[in-house]
C-alpha cells in the first residue's frame, strides 16, 4: 500500500537530508485500515444490505456518493485553513498541505458529480438535473479547478504559495453563498435532493453500510493526503537540490582550476 | 485609506476618460452580445423577452471580465503595481479605489445595456427601486471579487484565460441572484425580490472585507 517516490535529482543527497519515500508505519496502518473499511463497505453496500423502500437498488450509489462529497468538503476546509495559516505564518508546511488537500478534494468532487449523475440517470432517467446539490457541486468543482490552474503556474515558492492561499480563501467563503443562492433558485421549482431522499429510518444493514463507507471515504482521503503531502514536500526538496547543484556547477565553471568541464549536466527543470 | 482610495479611483477614471477603452470597446461589445443573443434565440418567439434578465446579467459578467482585464492590465505594465506598492498608499485603499472605479464603469455599462434591452428586446422596467438595489449590490459584488482576481492574474502571462476561469464560477451566485431579482422587478415572479438583493449585499460585503485584507499579500508577494 505504500508508495515510494525517488527524487530524480539525486536520491543519495536527498537520503542524507530526509526521507526518500512517502510511506511510514503510520501510513501503512492507515492504508490497512482503509482497505478493511473499503472491503466492509463493498460487502455491506453491494451485497448484504437490503435495497431501499423508495430508492430500490440505487441506494447503493448513495453509499459511495455521500462519503466522497463529505471528504471533498473536508478537503476544501483543510485548504482554506491552510491558506489562512500560510498567509499568517508563511510556513511551507501550510502551503503544501493546502494544495495537496485541494487536489484530492477536486478528485473526490469529480467522483461525487459522476456518481451523482449516474444516480440521476437511473432515478430520473437523465444524467443531469438542476438539482441544488449537483449544481452547487459543479460550480465548486470549477472553482477549485481554477485553484489547481493557479497552482500549476510556474513561480517561485513564496509567490505561488501566496497566490494559492488567496484563491483558497476567496473560494471557500463562496461555498455558503453558492449553497444559499442555488437553494433559493431551485427552491422555487423543486426541493428534492439526493441527500433528503435517504430514508431516515434505514434498517440496520443499510446504516452499517452507510457508516462503514463514510469511515472508508475519510480514511482513504487521509491516506491520500499524507502521501500527496509527502510527495509535494519531496518535490520541493528535489527542486532545491536541483538549484543548489546548478549553482555549484556555475561556480565550478567560474573557477580556473577546475574548468575542465568534467561534470555532468544535472536536472534543474524543477527549480526554474 | 479613504484618501488613497479616492486617488486611485480618480486616476482610473481619468485614464478611462482619456483612453475611452470602456466607451469605445467594452460598451459596443456588450451591445453586440445583445444582438448575438437575438440571432441565437428567435426574437419572434418570446424567448428573448423571457430570458432578458439572464441575458442582461450574462452580458454584464462578460463585459466585467473585459473591464477588469483593462483595469489591471494598465497596472501590470512597466511594473506599476510595484510602484503602487512603494507609493506608501494603504493596500486596502488601493483595492477600494480600484473597486470604486470599476463600480462606476460597470454601472455606466449597465445603464447602456438597460437602454439596449428596452429598445432591442422591448423590455418594460417596472419595479425600479428593486432594479436599482439589485444592480448596485450585484455590481459591488462583481467589482469586489473581480478586483482580487484581476490583481492576482494581472502579472501572469496566462491572465487572459485564467481570469474568466477563476472569476466566473465565483460570480455564479451573483448571476443567479441578480437574474432572479430582475425577474421579480420585471414582474415575472410574484415573490419578494429583496432577499435576492440582500444575498447580493452579503456577497459584496464579504468580498469587500476579504479583498481589503488580502490586497496587501497580493501586492507584496503574488
Amino acid at each position: 500500500m505504500t508508495t515510494t517516490t525517488t527524487t530524480s535529482a539525486g536520491s543519495a543527497a536527498a537520503a542524507a537530508d530526509g526521507p526518500t519515500g512517502t510511506g511510514s508505519l503510520g501510513t501503512k496502518v492507515l492504508g490497512g485500515l482503509s482497505l478493511v473499511a473499503i472491503a466492509l463497505a463493498v460487502v455491506y453496500g453491494l451485497f448484504i444490505s437490503a435495497p431501499d423502500a423508495q430508492l430500490g437498488e440505487t441506494i447503493r450509489i448513495i453509499y459511495m456518493h455521500v462519503p466522497t462529497v463529505l471528504a471533498a468538503y473536508v478537503a476544501f476546509i483543510i485548504t482554506a485553513v491552510s491558506s489562512a495559516m500560510y498567509l499568517w505564518k508563511r510556513n511551507e508546511f501550510w502551503d503544501l498541505l493546502g494544495s495537496s488537500s485541494a487536489e484530492i478534494g477536486v478528485l473526490f468532487f469529480a467522483v461525487t458529480i459522476i456518481d451523482g449523475a449516474l444516480w440521476g440517470k437511473v432515478t430520473w432517467g437523465v444524467f443531469w438535473r438542476w438539482e441544488p446539490r449537483l449544481t452547487t457541486s459543479a460550480v465548486l468543482l470549477i472553482m477549485y479547478i481554477g485553484y489547481l490552474a493557479v497552482r500549476a503556474i510556474p513561480a517561485d515558492a513564496r509567490t505561488r504559495a501566496t497566490r494559492c492561499s488567496i484563491v483558497g480563501l476567496v473560494a471557500v467563503v463562496n461555498i455558503p453563498i453558492v449553497h444559499k443562492a442555488v437553494d433559493w433558485w431551485r427552491g422555487l421549482h423543486q426541493g428534492r435532493t439526493v441527500l433528503s431522499t435517504i430514508d431516515p429510518e434505514m434498517d440496520g444493514t443499510q446504516l452499517f453500510a452507510m457508516y462503514t463507507s463514510l469511515v472508508a471515504g475519510l480514511l482513504v482521503f487521509a491516506w491520500l493526503l499524507v502521501h500527496r503531502f509527502r510527495t509535494a514536500y519531496l518535490a520541493e526538496r528535489a527542486a532545491d537540490l536541483g538549484l543548489d547543484t546548478a549553482l555549484a556547477e556555475r561556480r565550478l565553471e567560474g573557477s580556473p582550476a577546475t574548468s575542465d568541464t568534467s561534470h555532468t549536466p544535472t536536472n534543474t527543470g524543477a527549480a526554474s | 485609506m479613504i484618501r488613497d482610495a479616492m486617488l486611485v479611483a480618480a486616476k482610473d477614471l481619468r485614464l478611462e476618460r482619456r483612453s475611452k477603452i470602456g466607451l469605445a470597446q467594452v460598451m459596443p461589445f456588450a451591445v453586440l452580445v445583445l444582438l448575438l443573443f437575438a440571432f441565437a434565440l428567435d426574437p419572434d418567439r418570446n424567448i428573448l423577452r423571457q430570458a432578458t434578465p439572464g441575458l442582461f446579467w450574462v452580458t454584464v459578467l462578460f463585459s466585467a471580465v473585459l473591464t477588469l482585464q483593462r483595469s489591471f492590465g494598465v497596472e501590470a505594465e512597466d511594473g506599476i503595481l510595484d510602484a503602487l506598492r512603494l507609493s506608501g498608499m494603504a493596500p486596502a485603499g488601493i483595492y477600494l479605489g480600484k473597486v470604486a472605479a470599476l463600480v462606476v464603469q460597470l454601472l455606466a455599462l449597465e445603464v447602456v445595456l438597460a437602454i439596449g434591452v428596452a429598445v432591442l428586446y422591448d423590455t418594460r422596467f417596472i419595479g425600479i427601486p428593486l432594479l436599482i438595489g439589485v444592480s448596485i449590490t450585484a455590481t459591488l459584488g462583481i467589482a469586489a471579487a473581480g478586483a482580487v482576481y484581476g490583481a492576482l492574474a494581472a502579472r501572469l502571462r496566462s491572465r487572459d484565460t485564467l481570469l474568466p476561469l477563476l472569476l466566473l464560477p465565483l460570480l455564479a451566485p451573483v448571476l443567479i441572484s441578480a437574474t432572479r431579482g430582475f425577474e421579480v422587478s420585471l414582474e415575472r415572479e410574484t415573490v419578494s425580490g429583496w432577499p435576492w438583493a440582500a444575498l447580493l449585499g452579503i456577497f459584496a460585503l464579504v468580498y469587500l472585507t476579504l479583498g481589503s485584507v488580502l490586497f496587501r499579500p497580493l501586492l507584496e508577494d503574488a
